[in-house]
């Protein structure tokens, strides 16, 4: 029945829904996890790596968590493909913005964005949306620190804590019962790796399987910081 | 023939336009106000071809107010110079140019105030006095002279009024009343017109 209704994704099924839509947050829900902290002096944002083949060379330093601009960054869960049209979109947007107004772009205008880009694939015939959930952190001076996370239907939302990918509902009830407001960026740090150990099904974390990124503010210079893998014990 | 002055203090900006409407010879109009506002702490003067300047400085404002809407907060002075700068520039390169030259006085929670200076041309620059036409000729020289960085509200309307009086006295054309606004952390405030000569 669903088949006359899935194949293109353009058209609601009988219940009000959008099958190829919903297929594509499928897609983003069989992925490596994603998870961000919102900390008061910071923001975090914590990746899990499944390609570590060890013949596997390593071409870029990061697989999953993408510097936009000075002040944002973002990590994605999904069709990588997809993901990497969808970095290069934002990377677009945000150097749009600076040629028009000689400022950085807010951190919500470039979420905001990209989801109007995202939701025309939902829409408009003949296309697939993208299958890939995004988080980004980032700072602007009108909201401080911030965190956001995208899905493929084009919706957004702001964050405190959360997770996308394998297993986020797990991750999500945890962080819920653990985080604690106005909680430092070194707290945040142990939160994720805590709550990465006990959602990832795999025996040991090792930092082979992690990447890890923060953004923080020191004295007006934005620096998003590239944790080095073998930091992590 | 028109003239705009701008002088920033420490924490405020104070921008004059003459007030003529002049169409080649005659003049047309003596109360005319060539200021536009863009936002609660944004003011730009409009000089050049009178059709231009409005039609400009309307384009320019209500794209500053649908930016708000969208948004939730306000282009900041530094923001909203550049977003002008650059349309200007693109229309200079298409077919239909404007010629409007302009002066944009804003006020920022964190920059503080700030007076931008852009010619037709699009070159934009951000000084402590600035003026336009010919009347900047005379005025320039006087504000060389006497501005100091930490002038006061009253200090920088007796330097203004000093450069209409220079303006009466030295250019051919009649130009004896300026309008005049002062942007600070409140918002835009209208000062009395400026006449030279009264003190």
């Amino acid at each position: 029945m669903s088949r006359r209704y899935d194949s293109r994704t353009t058209i609601f099924s009988p219940e009000g829904r959008l099958y190829q839509v919903e297929y594509a947050m499928e897609a983003v829900g069989h992925a490596g996890s994603c998870l961000g902290i919102l900390a008061e002096d910071g923001v975090l944002l914590v990746a899990e790596r499944r390609n570590t083949n060890k013949l596997l060379d390593e071409v870029s330093y990061s697989e999953k968590i993408y510097k936009l601009y000075d002040d944002l960054a973002c990590s994605v869960a999904g069709i990588t493909s997809d993901a990497n049209v969808l970095t290069n979109e934002l990377r677009l947007i945000a150097q749009r913005y600076m040629l028009q107004y000689q400022e950085p772009i807010p951190c919500e205008q470039l979420v905001s964005t990209l989801c109007d880009f995202k939701q025309a694939y939902t829409q408009f015939g003949g296309k697939r949306p993208f299958g890939v959930s995004i988080l980004y952190m980032g700072w602007d001076k009108h909201y401080g620190y911030q965190l956001y996370q995208s899905d493929p239907s084009g919706n957004y939302g702001g964050w405190k804590a959360t997770c996308i990918g394998n297993n986020s509902a797990a991750a999500i009830s945890m962080l819920k019962q653990e985080y604690k407001e106005e909680g430092k960026l070194s707290d945040a740090l142990k939160l994720s790796l805590k709550v990465l150990s006990k959602t990832l099904d795999m025996t040991k974390l090792t930092s082979e399987k992690i990447e890890m990124t923060t953004l923080t503010l020191i004295v007006e210079i934005k620096v998003i910081h590239f944790v080095n893998r073998h930091w992590i014990v | 023939m028109e003239c705009l002055i701008g002088i920033k203090g420490k924490d405020f900006v104070i921008v004059a336009s003459d007030t003529i409407s002049a169409r080649s010879i005659v003049s047309m109009k003596q109360d005319h106000d060539k200021m536009f506002k863009l936002s609660d702490k944004i003011v730009m003067a409009c000089s050049g071809e009178s059709g231009d300047t409005v039609q400009f400085a309307e384009y320019i404002s209500k794209n500053i107010q649908l930016y708000k809407m969208r948004n939730g907060y306000e282009l900041s002075p530094r923001a909203a110079a550049n977003f002008t700068r650059r349309n200007l520039a693109e229309y200079l390169r298409s077919r239909t140019p404007y010629q409007v030259n302009m002066l944009i006085g804003g006020y920022d929670e964190t920059d503080g105030p700030s007076l931008f200076y852009m010619d037709y041309l699009a070159a934009l620059i951000e000084a402590p006095f600035a003026a336009h036409g010919y009347g900047s000729f005379f005025v320039l020289s006087l504000l060389d002279r006497y501005y100091r960085d930490d002038v006061t509200q009253e200090g920088a309307i007796k330097l203004l009024h000093q450069c209409i009086d220079e303006v009466q006295k030295r250019f051919i054309v009649n130009l004896p009343t300026f309008k005049v606004r002062c942007i600070n952390k409140d918002g835009i405030t209208d000062l009395p017109d400026l006449r030279a000569g009264k003190q």
